[in-house]
């Protein structure tokens, strides 16, 4: 592999507050290594403007291994950057070349408003938890692990949807700003196991009605979602919510 | 310092049982009078939220984080354990308890041990009738996996994301009980202070970190699950936002700090690949199951691992550890690969790594069946290396991950200042000078779940405290300090930035007290620590302002505290002058090189008590009375 550093001319969203206007600023960088990662790099960026007296761009980060779901770039048009099955924080600077042009912007949806730079508030996707994403089990009382058999193929049905991160990269590659995979990813996981059946109904309704009232829009069906999922969830998923929903609404 | 550890009388068997009915209780009607403020939202945290306001308490949970189901906890990968004895091979609570003591070697309070042993099969339970999709077998019931340190097989796994999938199944108990209006989420806000009134610990202040406002919140007990300090190191397996401030701010409020020294560095890492590097990633034990560890015989051996015959390669563990072999414990696999690093038998750039082979397993099982146990492992590897671990040995180097060490606890998980509670990764109880893989889980829900929500009532039942409101003065006083803090990082406007050094802190501590450590290389640490920190608060740069989303401010103050906080660790690491699992004095080995331990005059927890800027803080002792397990030389030959 090779180590030979790049140059980049990098275009990053910055806004200085909540409902501030923002504006896309451009940044050259240079001895940029192919081992980096991109959020090593943008780490890089920020040491030189913290140097120069500038403030740092702000990003969200915490675990840098794919799985917290807190990192959240759009790159060049593609959240995550594009490359299957990898969240910014796994994205390598050795897909990228010398000279490059590289927009950075945050998730746009209307349901995750900016609070600075690159940072956007997902908190919409709690309160979609809090209306219905969970067994109503409380601590206490529950019967042997190995009471209830449970066929593999429904376990790995439900741990495929469980998969989700919650990033939210869905959203931001929807242009209508859906968050159908989000929420449907949750309700096919518990649904697709004895434990969740119960409630199975209920769920989907109350899921789908604190969607609506966050301002997520309606799922464009063209599985952009899927195609940048970091976790790769499948839109079946959306399949079996709407199926669900419906007979949901029947009854 | 008041250090009763309150350990129950009686058979090790029957202690937590009595415990239980000895316990006053608080009635359903009165629980609701009582608020309980709990930081973190890892898997004690949000387990012990979900817990306690189910119970009837009022809840406020706190996290730094966007939304508590980013914490921590959700990186575990290989697994919890549980002594189900599911797979009829001799496990029993016994036995974890047991492999667990010994693990820690003997520096762990062995009554908390065994509790954790105990309620370790309820977790399962919980956890799958929360929809937890545990890896099942084709007969539809749960499957298991063996971790290092063990030879049953007791751990459950969710393909490599068992601390994400416990993780939300705490998470989703949490956002049922935000739903139902009983707990109230303060997400993106960091404790900056605990807050005691006349002895007790009744509040936090906390910064909101969008707006930047610093706020105080009144309650009747204080639960810590703020987790481990591993990131002092700068580089380990910890997230980025992981930090010891809640932990050292309630230290420097008179909690004791216990074993601070006791520090693990987990064998299979991704070693380093640059100076730009922010973290290390960790690939799960579990891949020892089917990986063998290997270096060159032939010291300097530059060919690639395919042309290295197979009588010219050192299965090094395999070796040393027959009977154990790939899945001796941590501290042991850790030390062993830096031995033959040191040698000069290592693998990759700089010749600090060693290869995890899964060419035979591979032979032996497939493709497929390798790809199904760790497929998820194998693309991370190679999405971070660019390399093919189904072709090319994967290369690995041990990385700081997990911190034994924390705020002391009695029996009942509250410290030495009443009212405050300190569960999980952040308390040092269970673990000793090692934890054991797949561990962490399950304390951090055991005492979620399990333990904390019993045990508080010991204390809200009997303390009898006037309500208080963040009014008092104590609150005032304690938002003012936390206040004047942020003022002076920000005012300070010097030449560089903070993670310059908070790189620099954390190469000083690798470099002197990682893997190993001797009286010269601490010594040499406690002079450069304050030279460091003295420049820190004169020459750092925090730009921006403290009335905004900051978050070289919010950096700032938390590596203010791990410059405190690296001199108490050091100061241990010194007096501790023995080695014990994760802690390796070099001075004290046997001629083989395996740890030395003393228990003739160590047999202790050293606590340590702050005694305030300038001054040396006093090391406590709590003795270990070992009734059940009768400590031995730790051998995994």
């Amino acid at each position: 592999m090779s180590d030979k550093k790049i140059k980049l001319k990098l275009h990053v969203y910055r806004q200085a507050s909540k409902g501030a206007p923002g504006e896309m600023k451009q940044y050259a960088l240079e001895d940029v290594s192919p081992h980096m990662s991109f959020l090593e790099m943008m780490d890089v960026l920020n040491e030189q403007l913290m140097n120069k007296g500038e403030e740092p761009i702000a990003f969200d980060h915490d675990c840098r291994e794919g799985i917290c779901g807190m990192c959240s770039m759009v790159i060049n048009g593609k959240p995550h950057g594009g490359h299957r099955g990898v969240t910014v924080c796994q994205l390598h600077m050795r897909h990228f070349n010398d000279g490059d042009e590289i927009f950075v912007e945050p998730w746009r949806a209307k349901a995750f408003p900016v609070l600075r730079d690159l940072v956007v508030d997902r908190q919409a996707f709690d309160r979609i938890v809090a209306a219905g994403g969970y067994v109503s089990v409380n601590t206490g009382g529950a019967p042997d692990a190995n009471a209830l058999p449970i066929p593999k193929k429904a376990a790995d049905l439900a741990m495929d949807a469980a998969a989700c991160i919650g990033c939210g990269a869905c959203v931001a590659a929807c242009k209508n700003a859906s968050a159908m995979l989000f929420v449907a990813a949750k309700a096919s996981h518990l649904n697709h196991l004895p434990q969740g059946e119960v409630e199975r109904y209920e769920r989907v309704k109350n899921m789908a009605r604190q969607m609506d009232e966050e301002g997520f829009g309606t799922c464009s069906n063209l599985s952009q979602c899927e195609a940048v999922c970091p976790k790769e969830i499948s839109v079946r998923v959306i399949a079996e919510f709407n199926r669900d929903l419906l007979k949901a609404q029947a009854k | 310092m008041n250090l009763d550890a309150k350990i129950p009388e009686g058979p090790i068997e029957q202690k937590w049982t009595k415990h239980k009915m000895a316990l006053p209780l608080v009635n359903p009607a009165n629980k609701r009078k009582f608020k309980v403020i709990v930081v973190g939202t890892g898997l004690a945290g949000a387990s012990a939220a979900a817990t306690l306001s189910e119970l009837g308490y009022q809840v406020e949970a706190f996290c730094f984080q966007d939304s508590p189901r980013r914490a921590h906890s959700i990186a575990a990968q290989g697994g919890i354990n549980a002594a189900k004895n599911y797979q009829n091979d001799g496990d029993s609570v016994r036995r974890l308890a047991y492999d667990t003591v010994k693990g820690g070697d003997y520096r762990s309070r062995e009554a908390n041990v065994y509790r954790l042993a105990e309620v370790s099969a309820n977790i399962i339970d919980q956890c799958v009738a929360q929809g937890v999709p545990f890896a099942r077998e084709y007969g539809g019931h749960l499957s298991n996996r063996s971790f290092g340190g063990a030879q049953v097989s007791r751990t459950f796994y969710a393909r490599g994301q068992t601390g994400q999938q416990l993780l939300i199944g705490a998470y989703q108990a949490l956002e049922k009980q935000v739903n139902a209006g009983a707990v109230k989420m303060h997400s993106r806000h960091e404790m900056l202070e605990l807050v005691v009134v006349d002895g007790h610990a009744r509040g936090i202040v906390t910064r909101d970190m969008v707006s930047g406002k610093i706020e105080a919140w009144a309650a009747d007990a204080v639960v810590l699950a703020t987790g481990g300090y591993g990131n002092v190191f700068y580089l380990s397996t910890n997230a980025k936002g992981c930090n010891v401030t809640a932990n050292w701010r309630a230290a420097r409020k008179g909690a004791g700090f216990a074993n601070p020294c006791y520090t693990q560095i987990h064998p299979t890492c991704i070693p380093q690949a640059g100076d730009y590097q922010s973290k290390l990633t960790l690939m799960s034990e579990s891949l020892r199951n089917d990986g063998r560890v290997w270096v060159p015989k032939k010291v300097g051996d530059n060919r690639a691992p395919g042309q290295i015959p197979e009588d010219e390669r050192d299965y090094y563990l395999e070796r040393k550890y027959p009977s154990f072999g790939n899945l001796a414990p941590r501290d042991i696999s850790s030390r062993a690969a830096k031995q033959v690093c040191d040698e000069g038998r290592g693998v990759g750039p700089g010749g600090r790594g060693v290869y995890l082979d899964f060419a035979d397993a591979i032979k032996r099982l497939g493709k497929p069946v390798i790809a199904d146990r760790y497929g998820n492992l194998f693309d991370m590897y190679s999405t971070i290396t660019g390399e093919d671990p189904y072709t090319v040995p994967m290369r690995i180097y041990p990385a700081v991950h997990y911190t034994m060490g924390g705020l002391w606890v009695d029996y009942n998980l509250m410290s030495n200042l009443p009212g405050l509670h300190v569960i999980g990764e952040a308390n040092f109880s269970d673990h000793g000078a090692n934890r054991l893989g797949a561990s962490a889980l399950m304390q951090g829900l055991a005492d979620g779940y399990f333990v904390l929500p019993y045990t508080i009532s010991a204390y809200l039942a009997t303390a009898k405290q006037p309500k208080v409101t963040s009014d008092h003065p104590e609150f005032k006083k304690a938002v003012d300090d936390a206040r004047a803090r942020m003022t002076k990082l920000l005012s300070i406007k010097g030449k560089r930035t903070v993670d310059s050094f908070h790189r620099e802190l954390g190469m000083l501590m690798w470099n002197k007290c990682g893997m190993g450590r001797t009286e010269a290389s601490l010594k040499e640490l406690l002079a450069a620590i304050p030279r460091l920190r003295e420049e820190f608060w004169r020459n750092v740069n925090v730009p921006g302002s403290a009335e905004s989303l900051n978050q070289a401010l919010e950096k700032a103050g938390r590596v203010a505290d791990f410059f405190e906080f690296a001199e108490v660790l050091a100061m241990d690491a010194l007096d501790r002058a023995e080695s014990c699992g994760g802690h390796f004095r070099e001075e004290h080995q046997y001629e083989d090189g395996e740890a030395k331990r003393n228990d003739a005059e160590y047999q202790h927890v050293s606590v340590w008590e702050w005694k305030g800027e300038g001054q040396a803080p006093v090391r406590h002792k709590e003795p270990l009375v070992f009734e059940s397990f009768k400590p031995s030389i730790r051998s995994y030959k």
